[in-house]
């Protein structure tokens, strides 16, 4: 059976989809994290040469990959949207930018937690903090070019091209700032370096990447519904919206 | 009028930067204020802390280039604004040449004005943080490759921002973060000298990030263009 | 040559106009009437390209004009509401340089004569930041006594020109339609050229 993909497409038939799919993806998100936090916190041994404090590696490393990843999908649909001029396409790219963006900070506030005990200092320019801090400025350039440009069409299309410029100087980004930092030999241990030995571990990372990915497809579905409802206030199908109408 | 008449790519590429050197000679007072203002940053940090020429040489590569890196942001304001708001971007758009070609020209143009007197004039600068001459002759190798790239990639940014509230500071959010491995490449082939190791895999890097540079953003500008004007 | 089809424009919600069709041919002048605010200006924006329409095709020889910019460009010339003009500079050079960027390559004299056509005799090479709004208009429609594109796009051309100029306008357009050229312009005042009947295009 062949599925008509660009039914889904249309903005008035995705928000309702949108609306259906979120609240399932916040609930398991929720079982996903409780259930990660448990055995990361509890069960999984203690490490040998970090103790305790590696734990937050739990936390740490699912927000980084996902701060990346998100910057990609993000850029992803961007080009899409710029390519195929769909509308629904710059919405998602928009609705991606904040939770990327707050993944970001909490990988860098995480990174920081984490060097307090293992270096004795808040903030160390090691590689990857020091990347994840250049990706902070890329979402935040993206989301204040977005802001400053009033009509919604030009908004989409200029940081669309931003969002693509950005990523493709993604990994230059990352192998330069690696470089720089090899070359000035910085701190020997890296931020979110852990030996995982444990099956234990293993299953508490894995639990709570599958977390943060759930987690930001229901908040992005969240918003891109408000997104929709604003850009299509004046169209017919939401002003006959039960949700508009009452 | 007559085939000859007609004007090739090279002669127009040559059009726009003759145009815009001759624009800003009748202005001179608009190049000399970021030169004044990337000597004054450079000057700022030896006052900030104390001037201990060990610790100045080894900031001053850095501090080169972090000027360097504002005094391109703050002329890139001019890039396109004043053409946009006088309609010669209008005209240029419908060019019967590729925009990305006239965007080049353009890039060309801000570098010689911008940057060039900036490549010039730092090994003065050099000297006064006590960088060694194989050491100033690495920095202004870099910065000459450096600096066009500093220009191509902020005509997207400046394309981007054409005509917003506030465009200058926010050309400068999106233009840096994208600036910073040819901050790197710089400002490490200096160190690397000054470390007595070679200056050379430095370079090539900035040297292979020039080309793809320039290859690249004059497109990318011109497409922002066209959002821009929309 | 030019066709408009099933054109629709808005600007941000507001839709400004739909289902717009029509076409122009050699030797024919069109006038684009309508109120402030009907997308007279956005009309000939997209007719340049600088606009994406919402809907519809324009074609340029058949050929819709966004997969041959170039080529379309060299047979365009429009004058908007700016004047393209530098303060820096004096009337010749900003001719030449915009005759330049049109692809034409025009040498002093030729820009002197152009200008003096224009009723500029003796302010070919002051700065402009002397000349007059009128004036300063007269330089900027100077470029279309250099090359020969056959379509006309002007905006409101009659801005700030005086009674003379205006006569002398509608002499250029004559001029130009005879020689199979063609013309599309909104304005204000009243532009009729003699012998030629306006068609006229209104937005509502």
């Amino acid at each position: 059976m062949a599925i008509n993909w660009f039914k889904y497409s249309a903005p008035s038939t995705f928000y309702g989809l949108a609306g259906k799919i979120a609240p399932w993806c916040a609930g398991i998100s929720a079982v996903l994290f409780a259930a990660g936090l448990y055995i990361g916190l509890v069960v999984a041994p203690t490490d040998a040469t970090q103790g305790e404090s590696y734990r937050i590696f739990f936390i740490h490393v699912p927000t980084a990959i996902l701060s990346m990843f998100l910057y990609l999908v993000m850029a992803g649909y961007a080009a899409i949207g710029l390519i195929f001029n769909t509308r629904l396409s710059a919405m998602m790219a928009t609705a991606l930018a904040p939770t990327g963006a707050l993944f970001t900070f909490i990988a860098l506030w995480t990174g920081a937690l984490w060097g307090k005990p293992t270096w004795g200092t808040w903030w160390v320019w090691d590689a990857r903090l020091t990347s994840e801090l250049i990706l902070l400025f890329l979402y935040i350039g993206f989301m204040a070019l977005h802001s400053s440009i009033d009509d919604p069409r030009r908004a989409d299309r200029a940081a669309a091209l931003l969002a693509i410029v950005g990523s493709v100087n993604v990994p230059i980004i990352y192998y330069s700032v690696r470089w720089w930092n090899s070359l000035h030999q910085g701190p020997t241990f890296e931020v979110g370096r852990v030996a995982v030995y444990d099956d234990t571990m293993r299953q508490a990372f894995l639990l709570m990447l599958f977390a943060c990915w759930l987690y930001a497809a229901a908040v992005v579905l969240w918003r891109v519904r408000s997104i929709i409802l604003e850009r299509e206030r004046s169209t017919q199908w939401v002003a006959e919206l039960k949700e508009i109408r009452a | 009028m007559n085939p000859q008449d007609k004007m090739s790519l090279s002669d127009s590429l040559m059009l726009v930067i003759r145009r815009d050197w001759l624009l800003a000679m009748r202005r001179r007072a608009d190049v000399l204020t970021t030169l004044v203002f990337f000597v004054m940053v450079v000057s700022l940090f030896p006052l900030s802390m104390e001037p201990d020429p060990n610790v100045l040489r080894k900031i001053a590569p850095g501090v080169v280039w972090v000027a360097a890196l504002l005094a391109s942001m703050l002329s890139l304001g001019r890039l396109f604004s004043a053409d946009h708001a006088d309609g010669t971007l209008e005209q240029m758009m419908l060019a019967p040449q590729p925009l990305a070609l006239l965007v080049f020209g353009k890039i060309v143009a801000h570098w010689m004005l911008s940057g060039l007197p900036l490549v010039l004039l730092a090994p003065v600068l050099g000297l006064q943080f006590g960088v060694p001459t194989e050491g100033l002759w690495v920095l202004v190798a870099g910065l000459l490759l450096g600096t066009p790239m500093l220009s191509a990639i902020g005509a997207i940014g400046a394309a981007l921002t054409l005509g917003l509230r506030g465009g200058g500071v926010l050309v400068s959010l999106l233009v840096l973060p994208l600036c910073i491995p040819v901050l790197i490449f710089g400002a490490g082939a200096v160190d690397a000298v000054l470390a007595a190791k070679s200056a050379a895999p430095n370079l090539a890097l900035l040297g292979a990030a020039l080309v793809v540079s320039l290859a690249a953003a004059p497109w990318v500008a011109a497409q922002a263009l066209r959002i821009s004007m929309e | 040559m030019l066709e408009v089809n099933d054109l629709a424009c808005s600007r941000g919600d507001h839709r400004l106009f739909s289902g717009l069709s029509f076409s122009l041919s050699a030797g024919e002048l069109m006038r684009i009437e309508g109120v402030n605010g009907s997308g007279k200006t956005s009309l000939l924006r997209a007719l340049c390209g600088f606009l994406m329409p919402d809907a519809g095709t324009i074609r340029w020889r058949g050929e819709d004009i966004r997969a041959q910019r170039e080529e379309y460009h060299a047979e365009l010339v429009y004058l908007g509401h700016l004047n393209a003009i530098k303060d820096d500079l004096d009337a010749r050079e900003n001719l030449r340089i915009n005759a330049g960027m049109a692809g034409i390559r025009l040498d002093g004299k030729e820009a002197v004569a152009a200008l003096r056509r224009m009723g500029l005799r003796g302010r070919e090479t002051l700065p402009m930041k002397v000349l007059s709004q009128g004036q300063r208009r007269r330089v900027a429609l100077a470029r279309l006594l250099v090359g020969d594109a056959p379509l006309w796009i002007l905006d409101e051309p009659l801005t700030a020109l005086d009674v003379g100029a205006v006569g002398l306008m509608q002499e250029l357009i004559g001029e130009h339609l005879a020689r199979g050229g063609m013309a599309i312009y909104t304005t204000h005042q009243p532009l009729e050229v003699a012998g030629v009947t306006t068609r006229r295009l209104a937005l509502s």
